[in-house]
């Protein structure tokens, strides 16, 4: 079960929002989509749902085209979230379970052991505007998942939750992972894509920047964080060549360099100024290299 | 089709089951109810005032002659008073009105011309009903006198007076000819009655239904809830299953409507003989007029059902609806005027023409139909013209929908068409 994009382009009048995306996305896998707003991720997901038509290219399943016989496979928790305010939990999820082809009895099973998981089953009787925007984020997770979906695609799913609650959503993807389900995801939030995803792929104005496995994408990233404490003026440090940049805290240093080798040199320049406390060389983050590829900050 | 089911059901289960549905079919039963009791309701108040049922006037006469002319004439019409005739002076009989006795005094002297010459004393001059049949008994009673002194005998004034006798027959015509052939005047009193009634509804349901398939439609769009729905199946079957879903919504209503009504119209068969059913003498009507009135009223229905849906479909805010919906509700008046005025003219070559135009042929041709005899392809063409206008609106309607329901903005106005349109299909 394969989610392949071949030349995807979508314009939208004489603005490409989406060019020439090609993607692989296999099996048991969860797959990260990344990029600043604006970058084309929702049209993606729009395109791979068939609810809008790719100006150019294509969007296979499992070497089918994507249409409404394939929507009962389908998953998706969009961007922005949507239920009926008025409807009670049980009905708008038994309602919603029905549209990708439960019968009533299978959604209602279903529904009560994804409350239950998501430690939410004191709802079921609740409408949906009475809930808070929390719970009401579990609800929408749960009208994604309840139908055991092959692909499940997923837009910022962790926008707005609790650390607490995040853990119990992040186990629910993993559990639906070893599954077999085939996900994909964007967030904002780097650490939880690092923490998810074993590959990525990063947009920015459609096109495809980044692509490929986390660790590979690190490695080929090149450079390295260094972070220093000691108990002298450390200012000098970013005027010394290899640094790309630095950012200081009240502890010491954290500075990006371009490759390990740098790290020697700068070792060798601290020396005889003073005490150190810390020497620390670690791979990049994947906020780093967002910053970096992207062009613009993100927390 | 399955799934088509699941949103048609829904869409039906949820607006039946909700508050404002029972209330609203709720109160127009009770407004059924009273309209069917309205008589029994106006005498239960009159018998209360206890007076104007059984008024009576007192009467000074000078001449007795006139005195038993009206009492005579006002005993053969139908009358709702009495009159007294008192031996008193007037200004007695004023006295009598003033403590309320009496509802009125009528002083009858004799002209020079010996001729009679009245005057009404009362102090209710809001009741008409008793001044205006006096005066017009009266009329004739000075009438009769006057051609009496004049020598003419009673035999003459009264053939004077009888009504001419003034027949319309209509002339068959040979042949066809094409000419359109106007039905009986029962016939005809009994469709204009049910035509009458269909354009009401037709006008309510058009209306109502219309802005709630796309105030549902505004409203998932609002709650978003449209993105999830539009995944899980196709946006153009979830279109079609609301538009059916409010449609079965409305038949429900309508059935409840004129169920009851009719049950309540047998109920009171007596009482309304000659009220309701000679206005609307709906027992005179055919049956293939109800058959047409049916056919009408669903066709007009699915025309702007699927205007609305479409329009719906462009706006992000359930306030917006009544905006876009402004040239629909325009359309509906427009043909609704035009169905009034072919109402007392039904073969003018206006409501003709605007029988083959979609928008309004629902009630034009429909009045047409039933108040004229007019041959079966011109009906047939009216239909045809109309299913072939919903198909197209469907399918324009479909592609707008699949492309309206992704778009948010504050923008409410007919350009979104395009920006729909735009959107529904590659570039």
């Amino acid at each position: 079960m394969t989610l392949l994009l071949e030349n995807v382009t979508k314009k939208f009048g004489s603005f490409t929002a989406v060019d020439q995306l090609s993607l692989e996305i296999r099996e048991n896998n969860i797959f990260g989509f990344l990029g600043a707003n604006g970058a084309g991720k929702t049209t993606t997901f729009r395109m791979i749902l068939n609810l809008i038509d790719p100006t150019n290219g294509s969007v296979t399943w499992n070497g089918n085209n994507i249409t409404y016989h394939t929507s009962d496979s389908i998953g998706y928790l969009p961007e922005e979230r949507g239920l009926y305010p008025k409807l009670k939990v049980k009905d708008q999820l038994v309602y919603l379970g029905k549209l990708r082809g439960m019968t009533k009895k299978d959604a209602q099973n279903e529904l009560s052991v994804w409350l239950d998981r998501l430690k939410v089953p004191q709802h079921l009787d609740k409408k949906v505007e009475e809930l808070s925007k929390g719970n009401q984020q579990k609800i929408q997770f749960i009208s994604a998942v309840i139908h055991k979906p092959k692909l499940l695609i997923l837009d910022e799913p962790f926008s707005g939750l609790d650390p607490v609650n995040v853990e119990i959503l992040k186990d629910a993807v993993t559990d639906l992972k070893n599954q077999g389900t085939t996900i994909v995801f964007s967030s904002h939030r780097m650490e939880h894509v690092e923490q998810l995803c074993e590959n990525l792929c990063m947009l920015k104005n459609g096109k495809r920047i980044l692509h490929g496995n986390i660790r590979e994408i690190k490695r080929s990233f090149g450079r390295k964080n260094l972070k220093i404490e000691a108990d002298f003026d450390l200012d000098f440090v970013k005027h010394l060549a290899g640094v790309v940049k630095v950012q200081t805290y009240s502890w010491g240093i954290a500075c990006q360099i371009e490759n390990e080798e740098v790290s020697q040199y700068i070792l060798h320049e601290l020396l005889g100024k003073g005490f150190v406390r810390k020497f620390e060389l670690e791979e990049p983050s994947l906020n780093d290299i967002f910053i970096d590829k992207a062009g613009e900050s993100y927390e | 089709m399955n799934k088509f089911m699941t949103v048609f059901l829904h869409t039906y289960l949820s607006k039946v089951k909700k508050k404002s549905f029972l209330i609203t079919t709720g109160i127009f039963l009770v407004f059924i109810f009273l309209l069917a009791n309205i008589n029994t309701f106006v005498d239960m108040f009159s018998s209360e005032e206890g007076t104007a049922d059984n008024t009576t006037v007192a009467v000074v006469s000078e001449e007795q002659t006139i005195m038993d002319q009206l009492n005579q004439r006002l005993e053969n019409g139908e009358s709702n008073f009495q009159v007294n005739e008192l031996e008193t002076s007037i200004d007695d009989a004023k006295q009598l009105v003033t403590d309320g006795t009496y509802a009125g005094a009528l002083h009858i002297t004799l002209s020079e011309q010996e001729l009679p010459v009245a005057t009404y004393y009362t102090n209710d001059t809001t009741n008409f009903a008793i001044e205006s049949q006096l005066s017009q008994e009266l009329e004739q009673i000075k009438v009769a006198m006057a051609a009496n002194q004049a020598g003419i005998d009673q035999s003459t004034i009264s053939s004077i007076y009888e009504p001419m006798q003034f027949n319309t027959e209509q002339i068959e015509a040979d042949g066809g000819g094409g000419e359109e052939l106007v039905k009986t005047e029962e016939e005809l009193n009994g469709t204009r009655g049910l035509v009458y009634v269909l354009l009401f509804l037709l006008y309510f349901a058009v209306i109502s239904y219309g802005n709630m398939i796309a105030t549902d439609i505004a409203n998932e769009k609002t709650s978003r809830v449209m993105e999830i729905l539009i995944s899980s199946s196709s946006p153009v079957s979830q279109m079609f299953a609301k538009i059916l879903g409010i449609g079965l919504v409305g038949l429900t209503q309508m059935t409840i409507f004129l169920g009851i009504g009719y049950l309540i119209i047998t109920q009171k068969q007596e009482e309304l003989v000659g009220g309701f059913f000679e206005v609307f003498g709906l027992s005179d009507v055919s049956v293939s007029t109800f058959v047409y009135a049916f056919i009408f009223f669903l066709l007009g229905y699915f025309l702007y059902a699927t205007l609305a849906a479409m329009l719906g479909s462009l706006v992000s805010r359930t306030e917006d609806v009544q905006q876009m919906m402004l040239p629909v509700t325009l359309l509906i008046v427009a043909a609704f005027m035009i169905s009034m005025i072919g109402l007392s003219d039904p073969s003018s070559s206006f409501v003709t023409i605007s029988s083959y135009i979609p928008f309004f042929s629902p009630r034009t041709m429909f009045l047409r139909v039933g108040m004229l005899d007019i041959p079966m392809w011109e009906i047939a063409l009216s239909i045809a013209i109309l299913i072939i206008t919903i198909a197209l609106l469907a399918v324009i309607g479909a592609r707008i929908y699949r492309g309206g329901v992704l778009m948010y903005g504050t923008s409410t106005s007919l350009k979104d068409i395009k920006k729909a349109l735009r959107l529904s299909k590659k570039e």
